[in-house]
């Protein structure tokens, strides 16, 4: 059962509760303890190696493809527990995941948005095309590709891959959005038109955006969290860990750009 | 121009034995290299002068193809027609696909996509295994095995047939297809499968929806190459194929194949009579159908990086 939320506090899509992460021997990400909030970006940031990804991973359950990881603790989705969902698929559609590297399946770019709600059986013709153009529309895509939906799309260039898989992301409906690093392989200007897609997006589901650009985080986070080796050193407002009113010397000196 | 310094010139100019093996080295590869293409071209050389002069000369084309006569020994009137020998092949080539096809698919897949760890690595050994399985031991297995067994299953007369002989040549060229089909799943990237499994499709979905369109060239050049196995055979059909000239009407009746039928009678013949000639002409057929398979799976193949 879901509890209502309380009157005035934002309720919470993702409890975390002392989440510990390893790869054999070596944890990469220890005891973490944090939530993330119905309608929010959560913005995640940290050096390479500090578990954003392994983090990613856990919260659809995709550890099937990395071999050695385990987990231990408590990730609740909208209260329940996701080690207990029996239906591993059925959670995994709620989620949309954007890669950091664009991977366009080798299909059409049509086929490639109307690959998900297919399997989730949409079967029509004219529903599919209103969803296929719903969301390349609001990836920001449709102008570009709407004269060639047959041709492949892994021969779309990088930045329209990586709107591609967005669209693909929100062909699920999902209500949790994960992006992982996405503008890695994107230029300026698409990163910036993908961040304005974010930002109206958030109306509509919850977001987590992992990412090694801390300007990126502070422009779209409405809260952030900071990960150092495996370390959650912070969560807090944006506003408030940027402005320098971080209580901890590391978490300011990241965000300040002295290392990292 | 001159060195400023006359040893370190001279050090230059030093073949040094590294120089040597070097050269060495790769007179030898060469030799290996070349060799093959002088082989072959030799091979083709032999067949199509021992053959090409009779097909000119003497062959009756309309009847060579149109004929299921073949009378290669008769003293009054000679037949050379190969109608019955083609449909041989082609049917017992033909079952022997429909058994190998689902067969080795289904390992591939099983093995590329659903095996994991000590499972799949035995697996892959052992299919290998299946593979080095001489195919005289299948033609024993086919004789000795699968003969009483369809005489009893199905109440015929004889259990050398097109059926025997067909489902041996499948499970022959099974592990051959099942090896490369599996290769050709594996080259699809990891990313797409990981990408496909984020948005919730299960492992079945995945492997239909995304792993076998992007692996259908490999797929279907695996097929073909089998297709070319099965074309080539000799022993394992000759030995289970029940050798006898017919033009099948049933998976029962008793075949001979172009193969078996050179195996079996070039030790026969005269040097240089019609007859020595006309299966090297059988030759030259078997040589040319079998570059034509090879060379569709090969584009096929390469069709792939095109894309």
């Amino acid at each position: 059962m879901v509890e209502p939320a309380a009157e005035g506090k934002p309720r919470a899509k993702v409890e975390v509760r002392d989440l510990t992460i390893r790869y054999g021997a070596k944890a990469a990400l220890a005891n973490a303890s944090f939530e993330i909030r119905e309608n929010e970006i959560f913005g995640i940031v940290g050096p390479a190696g500090s578990g954003k990804t392994s983090f990613l991973r856990v919260l659809n359950r995709m550890d099937q493809f990395v071999p050695e990881m385990e987990t231990e603790g408590q990730v609740l989705i909208d209260g329940n527990d996701i080690d207990r969902w029996r239906n591993l698929y059925a959670l995994r559609r709620r989620i949309g995941v954007v890669f950091p590297l664009p991977v366009g399946l080798p299909l059409s770019v049509y086929d490639n948005v109307a690959l998900s709600p297919r399997l989730s059986g949409v079967r029509k013709k004219v529903d599919l095309d209103v969803i296929v153009e719903r969301c390349l529309t609001r990836a920001a895509l449709w102008d570009e590709v709407k004269d060639r939906l047959d041709s492949l799309g892994s021969l779309l260039s990088g930045g329209q891959q990586q709107r591609l898989t967005i669209a693909r992301a929100l062909s699920q409906d999902p209500d949790l959005l994960l992006l992982d690093e996405f503008s890695i392989a994107v230029d300026p200007v698409t990163t910036m038109r993908i961040e304005d897609v974010l930002k109206d997006l958030r109306d509509e589901m919850t977001i987590v955006l992992v990412t090694n650009l801390v300007q990126q985080a502070a422009r779209l986070a409405d809260r952030t969290a900071f990960f150092l080796t495996g370390e959650l050193v912070e969560v807090g407002e944006t506003e408030a860990l940027f402005g320098g009113k971080s209580e901890d010397e590391r978490t300011r000196g990241y965000l300040a750009g002295r290392f990292g | 121009m001159s060195s400023r310094d006359p040893g370190q010139a001279a050090a230059l100019d030093r073949r040094d034995l590294a120089w040597y093996v070097d050269k060495l080295a790769q007179i030898l590869v060469f030799i290996g290299g070349i060799s093959g293409i002088i082989l072959i071209l030799g091979i083709f050389v032999f067949i199509g002068s021992e053959g090409l002069p009779f097909i000119v000369s003497k062959l009756n084309i309309g009847e060579f193809f149109t004929s299921p006569l073949w009378r290669p020994t008769s003293e009054a009137n000679p037949t050379y027609g190969i109608l019955a020998l083609m449909a041989g092949t082609a049917s017992v080539t033909g079952l022997a696909m429909v058994v190998a096809v689902p067969f080795s698919l289904g390992a591939a897949i099983y093995i590329a996509e659903f095996a994991r760890g000590r499972t799949r690595e035995v697996l892959k050994v052992l299919v290998e295994m299946l593979a080095a399985i001489p195919s005289v031991v299948w033609g024993f297995i086919g004789l000795s095995i699968m003969n009483p067994v369809i005489i009893k299953l199905f109440n015929v007369p004889v259990g050398l047939n097109v059926l025997n002989a067909g489902f041996i040549l499948g499970l022959m060229a099974a592990p051959i297809m099942t090896t490369i089909a599996e290769d050709a799943l594996k080259a699809v990237p990891e990313g797409y499968r990981e990408a496909a499994e984020a948005m919730g499709a299960t492992r079945w979905q995945v492997v239909r929806n995304v792993v076998l369109p992007a692996a259908k060239s490999g797929l279907v050049a695996a097929v073909l190459l089998g297709v070319g196995r099965g074309f080539g055979e000799t022993m394992a059909v000759l030995m289970a194929s029940g050798h006898s000239i017919n033009l099948p009407t049933s998976p029962f009746d008793s075949v001979r194949a172009l193969t078996a039928t050179i195996a079996a009678e070039l030790g026969e013949t005269a040097v240089g009579s019609d007859h020595y000639r006309v299966l090297f002409t059988l030759g030259i057929l078997l040589f040319l159908v079998t570059f034509v398979i090879n060379l569709t799976a090969d584009l096929v193949v390469r069709g792939i990086g095109k894309k």
